[in-house]
């Protein structure tokens, strides 16, 4: 029932030459492509409370969840290169963020996210009560859950018009390093 | 006054997503800014047709705050057909609307299911019956962006007056005169 796009298959629309996932989006409608990389921007390039790592690792997550290889494979590299003294943080936390090597409190931010996956009434005020013990506050809690549907967002966008995701691991971690260091999300330009 | 326990402290009686966007401001403008572009900018579906389809994703994702005040902006932009609004939402393959409608709407519960499960076929009858690549496009983002504001809505339980309750009937017609503007802190 979960087939995966084949990345050799055409996207559903006709998009601008071979533009892999959202870029080939951002391409197709400029006027999208700003509010969505504006948003990407706020959420994804701060340290206010959750660093910019953990947030990416909340994208990650929930890309996974909804199995958006595209986006985890683009957010998991973006991750990796802020967590660059651990390298399989990315990979245990996508099999099991209870046990990876992370803070409590982003424990139980991902436990938020993953409820938020689910649906918003998932979220019920233990899990909130349990991200506060370990010191949550209000922005922080806000921030997950709206990453986390963001990427609810993002990720149905990508498969749902059937783009193209590659396959060569370096493409992604060319462009995690890119967007981390170089580029962030409002600075993106689709064809470069 | 509504009673309502929200999961972040936000200001008091402001419904939904409103709330959300006095609390954070800098994110709101960007999601404003979206409703903006994807709802009323150009398009080959109607803006009733629009805010028909995120009061169908919305009901699909049990969002009472989006799916009442969505289906209340297209209740109002039907105008004589409002009656099309409710037909639809509870049963689109036998209610009076476009055959072209229909196949887009099943794309758009796919998308809210599991964006992957959006077959070729799905597009392919969506074609037969008129639709072009921006309709495909704009239906799949709309369903897309509507996963996003019901869980961020309902994942911090924001103030949502009960289902029928007169207040949506009055934001239904400032979303269908004024469009998607972000609140002013009072």
């Amino acid at each position: 029932m979960y087939l995966l796009n084949p990345p050799d298959t055409m996207a559903y629309i006709n998009l601008p030459t071979q533009l892999p996932g959202i870029r080939g989006l951002m391409a197709f409608r400029p006027t999208i492509a700003a509010p969505l990389n504006g948003l990407a921007e706020a959420l994804l390039r701060t340290d206010e409370g959750i660093s910019k790592g953990e947030r990416e690792l909340i994208g990650t997550l929930v890309s996974a969840l909804n199995g958006c290889v595209f986006c985890q494979s683009v957010h998991g590299a973006v991750a990796q290169y802020y967590f660059k003294n651990q390298p399989d943080l990315i990979a245990q936390v996508k099999a099991d963020y209870h046990t990876a090597p992370i803070p409590d409190k982003l424990k139980a931010l991902l436990e938020i996210a993953e409820k938020v996956q689910q649906g918003g009434k998932h979220v019920t005020e233990q899990h909130i009560q349990a991200a506060r013990v370990h010191g949550a506050s209000d922005l922080e809690i806000h921030d997950t859950v709206l990453i986390a549907a963001a990427f609810c967002m993002f990720n149905r966008y990508v498969d749902g018009l059937g783009t193209f995701t590659p396959t060569d691991s370096a493409f992604f971690q060319e462009r995690g390093r890119k967007i981390a260091e170089e580029t962030g999300y409002a600075g993106s330009d689709p064809h470069q | 006054m509504y009673e309502y326990m929200p999961h972040i402290s936000l200001p008091d009686q402001v419904p939904g997503i409103r709330s959300l966007a006095l609390f954070r401001p800098d994110t709101a403008a960007h999601l404003y800014g979206l409703a903006q572009v994807l709802l009323r900018g150009p398009s080959p579906l109607s803006i009733a047709e629009r805010e028909l389809m995120a009061a169908f994703v919305s009901y699909r994702n049990q969002c009472t705050f989006c799916m009442s005040s969505h289906a209340a902006a297209a209740r109002y932009l039907y105008q004589d057909e409002a009656g099309t609004v409710d037909l639809a939402l509870y049963d689109y393959l036998h209610a009076p609307i476009s055959d072209k409608l229909k196949a887009l709407l099943t794309i758009a519960g796919r998308v809210q299911t599991d964006a992957r499960t959006v077959s070729a076929e799905d597009v392919a009858l969506a074609r037969m019956y008129g639709a072009d690549d921006r309709d495909i496009h704009d239906t799949v983002l709309i369903a897309a962006t509507f996963c996003l504001f019901n869980r961020y809505v309902d994942g911090l339980a924001t103030l949502t007056p009960p289902a029928g309750d007169p207040a949506y009937a009055v934001m239904g017609e400032r979303m269908g005169t004024l469009g998607y503007v972000p609140p002013q802190p009072t």
